[in-house]
């Protein structure tokens, strides 16, 4: 695993912070991914939400072009871990109204109860407490 | 289609910052959520400094915002109004947390990986949409139940 590094978590971190407030501050949207993904499933209004995804599966490959190849991830579990993973993230975030992006990120820096509770239930759980 | 051509920009950048912080690996994720690694050392504070990383630009950014009356390309600027700390919101959290403990993976770094075509990136992401459409299909039933 990728020793920990300060400056670029914060740099990155600093980027997903810029990315909720252009998102807001150009279409007047919350940048919360589990909302796009979940709305661009069921709901209407699709266009800007596959935009998003779409920029977000395409950045890593354009990091690979530029010479700063990201890291293929690992891991190491079973596929029917992965897969109950994945349910209960799918669930779990429609059912809450986000995730960490959506509660841990926009709705902190909102200062909203409902994401900091949410949050810190997610994080503790997270934990495995 | 500015609002296309924005959302696709807003995308490149929060993979940007998903990719070059480390959390598209979800060994960093794992092992920020191992806290029992803090007395051994095998700890990884990386998720934390991503969040204050996040927060201290999201914070201001968003105050200034919220002085804007409208979005520049969209028509309403589209805040969360509950309020409330509801049954649902943490019951999904309790879920939610769950699953991301198991494997270290969110909504974001999922699809951000996507590329990758890893086999159990695939996977999470069928099973995380599989997930979204149940509970959507779940509320459905219940409000045409009540109604």
């Amino acid at each position: 695993m990728a020793p920990f590094d300060p400056v670029s978590a914060l740099v990155g971190g600093a980027l997903i912070g810029l990315a909720a407030v252009l998102l807001m501050l150009l279409n007047g949207r919350i940048a919360g991914v589990s909302g796009i993904l979940g709305e661009a499933l069921t709901g209407d209004d699709r266009g800007w939400r596959l935009a998003f995804l779409a920029g977000l599966v395409a950045a890593p490959l354009l990091l690979g072009a530029v010479g700063r190849p990201v890291p293929t991830p690992w891991m190491p579990s079973s596929f029917a871990i992965v897969i109950a993973a994945g349910l209960l993230v799918g669930f779990g975030t429609r059912l809450g109204g986000g995730c960490t992006s959506g509660h841990g990120v926009c709705g902190i820096a909102r200062l909203s109860p409902r994401s900091i509770a949410a949050t810190l239930v997610f994080m503790r759980r997270g934990l495995g407490g | 289609m500015p609002t296309i051509l924005a959302a696709l920009v807003c995308g490149l950048v929060f993979g940007f910052g998903l990719a070059i912080s480390g959390m598209t690996q979800p060994t960093k994720v794992l092992g920020f959520l191992d806290v029992l690694g803090l007395a051994s050392g095998r700890w990884d504070p990386t998720l934390a400094f991503v969040m204050i990383g996040a927060l201290a630009v999201a914070a201001p950014g968003f105050l200034l915002t919220r002085r804007r009356a409208r979005p520049l390309f969209g028509e309403i600027a589209a805040w969360p109004s509950q309020r409330d700390i509801d049954r649902p919101l943490l019951a999904g959290a309790v879920l939610f947390g769950i699953g991301w403990g198991l494997v270290g993976l969110c909504p974001g770094p999922a699809i951000a990986n996507l590329a990758t075509l890893s086999s159990r990136i695939v996977a999470f992401v069928l099973a995380m949409a599989a997930g979204m459409l149940a509970l959507d299909f779940w509320r459905r039933r219940r409000v045409a139940a009540a109604a």
